[in-house]
């Protein structure tokens, strides 16, 4: 990876600042077109979703689109530092309750959550808002949680991130004047609209690439292939390690945030073990060490997701109409995860990028 | 005082057992698996005829008991060993990440499996309803079922001890566990062990698929992965890779469950499981590399 080119190594032992800048853009220009290829092929989908104008098929791309901020989220930590989290779908939760909690009509609030401060009874803003405040709180929650969590490392750490949401949830379930207990919260303003969600998967592309190519993120891909050598040459990986996390935290918030707004009901088991298992999985199918394998994970579990939901359904083909039974979609998908996954240990991109250059290996 | 005891006895057993599986498979192959949740809710329905209704139909939980054991046992030794057969012997070279996703993905396709021939519905039977009864001890009125749990928990613990300290393939197993590539070149064979280890653990599950539809009288397609997480947390805070560090971390939780319980006040009583899982964060945070820390697990540079 990065930290083996050439061209990178030195800015991680020299300090100048002067030879800083010019190498800095020279990275960003060698690796930008990723992220935009990225972003071009969110807003084909987008446009593509436009043409054909169908109600139920707008609401599977604003999914996916919600399913790419949050899969984003979790590259930016697990695919920099190669530490598997369960934990981080608990900043989502957090992330859409904060989004509950500032734009549900104050009439209702009052009445669902009576334990809340007057002020946040009171406030009401427009989803926009709410999803910046929700990212930040989110980043805070990460950065308390990563303090202490960071520390750790290997499964260690997983069990602590998956202890973490554990937690999360047990307080949410059962903290019923300010999160509505396990009952559904609704009365969140619903967005039909796929530009917002659009346009929120293009910014945590480009947040997730800018961290690669900053100074933290190479001293964290260093610090994921060769640890010894990293913490030797002066890097201090719990701390860079808490910077991936923090910023993942605040994409998993907002993605937490427009997910409320998405579906319009709110309960904390909706961000539990089966998002998490599915969103890990969108990452390691497509290849944990990438960026875009994450993206492309995505798009193609949710295809192949979408396409045997309609097979159950039922299809015809000439005059037989064929449909195969309800429960097996779950059963193909989970088959087709194991081959992809035997094929292809390393999940289909491993840890390459696509580019429109030949790749260098990162 | 005796009655606290003996539920976090009986709740630490469950833990232990289901960390023990989890460890045995970690030992020789260096996979969480994931799976083994969706393999004790298989063993649990394996006592009942497909059907979507909501009253079971008790078809293999009719049985004697010396027939039913065995037969729970063998199914969950059958399924492990099917797994690893058909799935994780692809994975042997994987890197951990991909074998557990692998793994939930397996798990995964048992559950929804049942799911088709079952329904999601929690359906409620009534296993061995003769050890329910209430007996005393010491002046406590224990339930039967409480006792039985923590004496064939203690059971099967020295009996595995045996197995691993005393056998030829204790010793292999063993071995494998503590550097797989030496083992095989010493000519432990490789398969063997590892189907072996899939076999005891999948038996292990059985037990605790009994276990549980004794306690709980509901066949619950949830149930395993409930059961699961806990033993998953039980074999990292022990130690990955070791056994005794497994089970004693698995009554650890067990225990650490029944006393929060008690010794918290009524109204932090609900957030019970958040302050489980702080203290599991605090071991980690002190004994990273768990309780009893496996040989052959410790990085070498």
């Amino acid at each position: 990876m990065s930290a083996a080119s050439p061209a990178i190594e030195p800015q991680l032992t020299t300090g100048t600042i002067v030879a800083k800048t010019p190498r800095r853009f020279v990275l960003a220009r060698r690796t930008i077109i990723t992220p935009i290829l990225l972003s071009l092929l969110m807003i084909a989908i987008a446009l593509l979703t436009m043409m054909t104008g169908s109600r139920p098929f707008n609401q599977v791309i604003i999914d996916v689109f919600l399913r790419v901020i949050l899969v984003v989220g979790l590259y930016v930590f697990i695919g920099n530092s190669g530490v598997l989290s369960f934990g981080h779908i608990g900043f989502t939760c957090l992330g859409a309750y904060v989004a509950a909690w500032l734009t549900i009509n104050p009439i209702m609030k009052k009445m669902a959550f009576s334990g809340l401060p007057g002020w946040l009874i009171k406030a009401q803003m427009p989803y926009w808002e709410a999803a910046i405040i929700a990212a930040i709180f989110a980043g805070l929650a990460a950065l308390i949680f990563g303090r202490i969590l960071m520390r750790l490392s290997g499964i260690a750490a997983s069990i602590a991130t998956f202890a973490m949401l554990a937690m999360i949830n047990t307080i949410y379930s059962n903290w019923e004047t300010v999160t509505g207990g396990t009952s559904s919260v609704v009365g969140i303003p619903i967005i039909r609209s796929i530009w917002p969600y659009l346009i929120a998967a293009i910014i945590s592309i480009f947040i997730a690439w800018a961290h690669a190519i900053s100074r933290s993120g190479l001293a964290l891909r260093a610090a994921r292939d060769e640890p010894t050598a990293a913490a030797a040459s002066g890097v201090d990986i719990p701390r860079e390690r808490l910077v991936a996390f923090v910023i993942s935290g605040a994409i998993m918030g907002l993605g937490g945030a427009l997910m409320a707004h998405s579906i319009g009901v709110v309960t904390p088991d909706t961000f539990y073990l089966g998002l998490t298992f599915i969103t890990i999985a969108m990452l390691v199918v497509g290849g944990m060490g990438s960026l875009s394998g994450g993206v492309i994970g995505v798009v193609f579990l949710s295809a192949l997701i979408q396409t045997l939901r309609w097979l159950e359904a039922g299809v015809s083909i000439g005059d037989v109409a064929f449909a195969i039974p309800k429960g097996l979609q779950e059963i193909a998908l989970g088959i087709i995860m194991i081959i992809i996954l035997a094929l292809r240990p390393a999940g289909v991109f491993g840890n390459r990028e696509i580019s429109l250059t030949r790749n260098r290996g990162d | 005082m005796l009655q606290i005891l003996f539920d976090a006895l009986s709740l630490g057993s469950l833990y232990a057992l289901g960390a023990l599986g989890i460890a045995l498979i970690f030992g020789v192959m260096r996979l969480v698996n994931f799976a083994h949740g969706d393999v004790i809710a298989f063993c649990v329905f394996a006592l009942l005829w497909p059907s979507t209704d909501a009253m079971a139909i008790v078809f293999a939980g009719q049985l004697p008991w010396y027939l039913l054991v065995p037969f729970v046992l063998f199914c969950g030794a059958g399924l492990s060993v099917l797994c690893e057969i058909v799935v994780f012997r692809r994975f042997r070279n994987a890197n951990p990440a991909t074998m557990m996703i692998a793994s939930f993905a397996l798990g995964f396709v048992i559950r929804y499996f049942l799911l088709m021939l079952f329904s999601s519905r929690p359906k409620s039977i009534n296993l061995l309803p003769e050890l329910s009864q209430p007996v005393e001890i010491f002046g406590a009125r224990l339930p039967l079922l409480q006792l039985i749990t923590i004496i064939a928990t203690m059971l099967i613990l020295i009996g595995l001890t045996v197995f691993l300290r005393r056998t030829r393939f204790g010793l292999e197993m063993r071995a494998a566990a503590e550097n797989f590539s030496m083992a095989r070149m010493l000519g432990v064979r490789a398969n063997r062990v590892i189907m072996g280890a899939f076999a005891l653990s999948g038996a292990l599950a059985g037990a605790i698929a009994l276990i549980f539809v004794a306690q709980t009288g509901t066949a619950d397609i949830q149930m395993g992965a409930a059961i699961m997480l806990m033993a998953f947390i039980a074999t990292v805070i022990g130690g990955l890779g070791s056994l005794a560090g497994a089970v004693l971390a698995g009554f650890l939780l067990g225990a650490a469950s029944v006393v929060m319980q008690v010794m918290l006040p009524i109204d932090a009583r609900p957030f019970r499981d958040a302050f489980v899982y702080g203290a599991v964060i605090l071991v980690l945070l002190f004994r990273p590399q768990g309780l009893i820390s496996a040989r052959g697990t410790k990085e070498r540079v």
